[in-house]
């Protein structure tokens, strides 16, 4: 058995230039983020504290206000389905699809759709499903999996990604940015122009008016629903929030914390098919609600993560993210969000993936920068306790009831105390101590002067 | 709902499992002033100069004739493309007069062929440089996507001051999209690119909304 949990053992294995890249891309975002929300708002945090209010309000009253949205959209001409969990999603979709014989599928980044694996669902039932976000996209004809919320390809290099382009025969190899960006324009525009359907996901939709709200920088949810007749909107129950005003808030919030922008570049409201008389534009629109766990979440003691809006801040200034990587969490959240998110949603799996909220020096940092100030850290001592009451053990973990027999005794802590000098006299590098030997590979031990502290305070002069 | 038998079986269940989660002391809708939601510029004097200020800021071009604008187009090689025939008046019909080839049609079939795209803005933000297109207003998404520039009319009297604001004057257009610049990404490597999948160029033409006048089309 390894003496590492799996996030460490991959973290371990992470080849140095990746690392770099991780933590370069990740400290550019933090400080864009600082700069965006300090010059802009003299009490940013304020404006956090809200937006928690706001979302943590709706969640306590997720079935008046989800029904309120259903109520809007339909009135509005828009279909919606509520599907249970992953499966009965992507049956569903599929279902849509089918009924109107649409096969050739372009689609919009959305987080939920990759929790629920639609593309290969699709894929595999014979339809063409293409991603159209540039990072997306690059990860689609890799057959790789996002690293990141905001930057899915953070993970890769330009190198990398000529390469990708010229095996798909998107032009001879060249690494340069811009030629990339040029060749996925071209190659993406004919497919948008060819396809019968569009599926996006949503960042918020409101209760009061039926809006949904989309975000995307590179226009590419505005391409996946201009030139087709059927939209379908993917959406996480807990995307809504009480009413258009409230956008103020999460909208101010969401581009600074993702990319430091003041407003996403296209901001969509959407409340149902196109207007009439417009020639482009979607004549069928589809909302699918899905819970997949959601509810489960919603009625346990870590119900606060649900506020998440998506925007990756808590996982660009992560100290285990930045060395671990995303592909480190096993799953479609990495970070602080999918050490939490990643254990609950897997509901019966949870063991698998226990380890991930162990990762963390509880230092706080993700609940700084969260705009919804989500207790992060609480919610990863929960789920330690939740994995110590399962008796999920972690693999290398030294067994503490001799500590704790040692801590609770007085007199046998002080004798052990003077005595453990002798520690000082022990070869620690020869110790067959695996836990040990690895941490001092990157460390040195001091000297030990166990003992002294109580001596002091025992014999120095009072004031 | 589709009124399949198993969608309205999870709908019910979602409903009732979503009650029973209810917390017993649930927060309140927190009461507050929208003064808060406004940024460093969220407090402009002067409308169009405010958001002139922020527009070029994010890389876009605004324009109030249409010199700068066809030396634009001429300069950039786009001297092609597409105009809403209620602003061909005035602003299609220079740009011809120019020698700049427009039409007031967009064909599908043809969307490469337009390398401009010119249609109206139903409003804009100040306080973020953003401007409002909605379904209603714009004569077609894809000639406002499409083309390598896109040149949004704007009538000055439409900008509205800020973000709260500007949700405020939604309406009940069924589609309104703010667009805060030209299409962008730094998927690779985090280097800024523009024009990913919409317009790489953006401009805004102001011009005050009482000199447009009827169309005419032509076509090429």
């Amino acid at each position: 058995m390894s003496a590492r949990q799996p996030i460490d053992q991959f973290a371990a294995s992470l080849p140095g230039d990746r690392r770099s890249s991780v933590l370069g891309s990740c400290q550019a975002a933090t400080s864009k983020r600082l700069t965006a929300l300090a010059d802009d708002f003299a009490h940013a945090d304020d404006l956090r504290r809200l937006a928690a209010r706001i979302k943590q309000h709706t969640l306590d009253h997720l079935d008046t206000y989800l029904e309120a949205a259903t109520a809007r959209l339909e009135e509005q001409g828009v279909k919606v389905h509520f599907a249970s969990e992953a499966e009965e999603a992507r049956s569903l979709i599929h279902q849509i699809l089918a009924e109107r014989g649409a096969k050739r599928i372009v689609k919009a980044k959305s987080m939920v759709t990759e929790e629920i694996h639609l593309n290969d669902y699709l894929i595999d039932r014979g339809l063409e499903c293409l991603e159209t976000d540039l990072g997306e996209f690059i990860i689609q004809i890799d057959g790789d999996i996002p690293s990141h919320i905001i930057r899915p390809i953070t993970h890769k290099n330009r190198r990398e990604i000529a390469q990708s382009f010229e095996r798909e025969g998107l032009g001879a190899y060249n690494d340069d940015p811009e030629v990339i960006t040029r060749r996925a324009r071209v190659h993406l525009r004919d497919r948008y122009m060819k396809s019968q359907a569009g599926i996006t996901g949503a960042n918020f939709v409101c209760a009061d008016s039926g809006r949904i709200v989309l975000v995307t920088n590179e226009g590419n949810s505005r391409f996946s629903m201009a030139p087709n007749p059927l939209h379908i909107a993917v959406v996480g129950i807990e995307k809504i929030i009480p009413r258009d005003r409230d956008l103020g808030v999460f909208l101010n919030l969401l581009a600074r914390s993702a990319t430091g922008q003041r407003l996403t570049v296209y901001t969509e409201f959407l409340r149902g098919p196109k207007a009439p008389g417009q020639p482009s534009g979607p004549e069928e629109m589809h909302v699918v609600f899905l819970d997949n766990g959601r509810s489960r979440i919603l009625g346990s003691d870590c119900r606060e993560i649900l506020r998440c809006i998506r925007c990756g801040a808590c996982q660009n200034v992560c100290p285990v993210y930045r060395q671990a990587s995303g592909h480190a969490y096993r799953s479609t959240y990495g970070g602080p969000i999918g050490a939490v998110l990643t254990p609950l949603l897997a509901g019966d799996d949870f063991a698998a993936f226990a380890d991930l909220p162990k990762a963390s020096s509880l230092c706080g940092a993700c609940r700084e920068v969260c705009p919804v100030d989500i207790p992060i850290p609480d919610m990863l001592l929960k789920l330690r306790h939740q994995a110590h009451d399962a008796g999920i053990r972690s693999p290398g973990a030294p067994p503490m009831a001799p500590f704790a027999e040692l801590a609770t005794r007085p007199v046998i802590w002080r004798g052990a105390m003077t005595l453990s000098r002798a520690a000082n006299l022990v070869p620690t590098q020869l110790l067959p101590v695996p836990a040990l030997q690895s941490w001092l590979k990157l460390r040195t031990l001091p000297h030990w002067r166990g003992g002294e502290f109580r001596q002091w305070m025992a014999t120095r002069k009072k004031p | 709902m589709d009124g399949h038998p198993e969608e309205a079986m999870n709908r019910n269940d979602l409903f009732q499992k979503l009650r029973a989660s209810a917390p017993a002391s649930p927060e309140p809708y927190p009461d507050y002033d929208d003064a808060m939601l406004l940024s460093r510029t969220g407090h402009p004097t002067d409308l169009e100069a405010s958001f002139r200020q922020q527009f070029t800021s994010i890389n876009g071009y605004a324009f109030d004739s249409p010199g700068p604008l066809i030396s634009l187009l001429r300069a950039t090689a786009n001297t092609r493309g597409y105009c809403d025939p209620a602003l061909f008046p005035i602003l299609g019909q220079p740009l011809a007069d120019a020698g700049l080839e427009v039409s007031t049609l967009y064909h599908r079939s043809r969307y490469d062929d337009y390398q401009f795209g010119i249609t109206r803005a139903s409003g804009a933000i100040a306080e973020t440089g953003t401007l409002i297109l909605t379904d209603e207003q714009t004569s077609d998404r894809l000639a406002a996507l499409s083309p390598w520039v896109h040149v949004a009319v704007l009538d000055p009297a439409t900008i509205a001051p800020s973000i709260p604001e500007a949700i405020k004057r939604f309406g009940s257009s069924v589609n309104i999209i703010w667009v805060t610049g030209p299409s962008r990404t730094a998927d690779v490597e985090g280097i800024l690119i523009e024009g990913v999948h919409g317009p790489g160029v953006q401009v805004a033409y102001l011009s005050p909304v009482l000199s447009w006048t009827a169309p005419a089309s032509p076509s090429f």
